[in-house]
């Protein structure tokens, strides 16, 4: 059984790591999450995206973010690089969660197939 | 929906919403008694008394995006067809909804993913704190975010190590619970 002992040595190992990652400008990923996105599985995207932010070790800024009226197309999820065009992606499955981490925000390249909406920076 | 940790976590989206400091939730399960019980309540700014009296008919919200709300409505469904209850009062103060399910109704949707919900509560960046109390017969489990603070003495609670780590730690705690049975 974990023991919140243990968060205190885990503090410790986060904080240094935070310490080193201090100023830089980073991506932004925001997730919808009101009736109709927690009904369509937005809290399996959330769940994916902390999952990958930890398995790949990224430093990512995660947000989460009511019905914005596209019930439709949930589970929707944007992601904002540093001084680029806010892209909405929709309609997403854990899998395509994975997809755009790789892809967009890991190398940079728009995952076209899947953007339903684009916000220019 | 599927699980009545999705319920909670919707409707726990309403308080901090409302601007709530404390949001407590209980999960109260009795099978002797062949009750489920779930109560929400928050300090937050309160629904005003005209809406109140409405407010699980679906048209009846204070949203902009589209003049239907169906959190509050689907919950209510949700109980009342287990042979539950639903109950929701608030004044200035805050707000407080519980419902009541028969454990053991064909209709229940299971509990669910109860530590994947309080952790995409605590994602949220406004700063507000948890307090969350799960009673299974004569057991107990407390998670409470002041208690973990603490532990974390200004290190953010965000961050994906300790989101991953708390995770864990609220399932083994509510697995262990119920005899080693998550949802």
């Amino acid at each position: 059984m974990k023991s919140l002992e243990e968060l205190r040595d885990l503090r410790k190992k986060v904080e240094k790591d935070i310490e080193m990652r201090k100023g830089l400008n980073k991506p932004k990923i925001i997730i919808g999450m009101g009736t109709c996105g927690i009904a369509a599985g937005a809290r399996n995207i959330l769940k994916t995206v902390m999952e990958e932010i930890d398995k790949r070790d990224l430093d990512l800024e995660v947000t989460q973010t009511g019905c914005i009226g596209m019930c439709e197309k949930e589970p929707l999820m944007d992601v904002q690089l540093p001084g680029q065009d806010r892209i909405t992606y929709g309609n997403l499955s854990t899998d395509d969660v994975k997809k755009i981490i790789v892809n967009h925000i890991i190398n940079g390249k728009v995952v076209d197939d899947l953007v339903i909406a684009r916000l220019e920076e | 929906m599927k699980e009545l940790a999705l319920h909670i976590l919707d409707i726990a989206e309403n308080s901090i919403k409302a601007d709530a400091d404390n949001l407590y939730i209980n999960v109260l399960e009795d099978t002797n008694k062949n009750i489920l019980s779930i109560k929400i309540k928050d300090d937050g700014s309160g629904i005003k008394k005209d809406i109140l009296e409405n407010i699980t008919d679906p048209f009846v919200t204070t949203r902009k995006t589209r003049p239907v709300g169906l959190g509050l409505s689907l919950f209510k469904v949700a109980a009342e067809r287990c042979n539950g209850f639903f109950e929701i009062s608030s004044n200035n103060k805050g707000t407080t909804i519980e419902a009541i399910f028969e454990h053991d109704h064909i209709d229940r949707a299971p509990l669910g993913d109860m530590s994947q919900t309080i952790i995409s509560l605590l994602l949220w960046e406004n700063d507000f704190e948890v307090k969350y109390k799960h009673i299974f017969n004569n057991e107990v489990f407390i998670f409470d975010t002041k208690e973990i603070k603490d532990e974390l003495s200004g290190t953010k609670i965000h961050n994906s190590t300790i989101i991953n780590w708390l995770k864990e730690y609220i399932n083994e705690n509510i697995g262990n619970l119920r005899g080693g049975e998550y949802n």
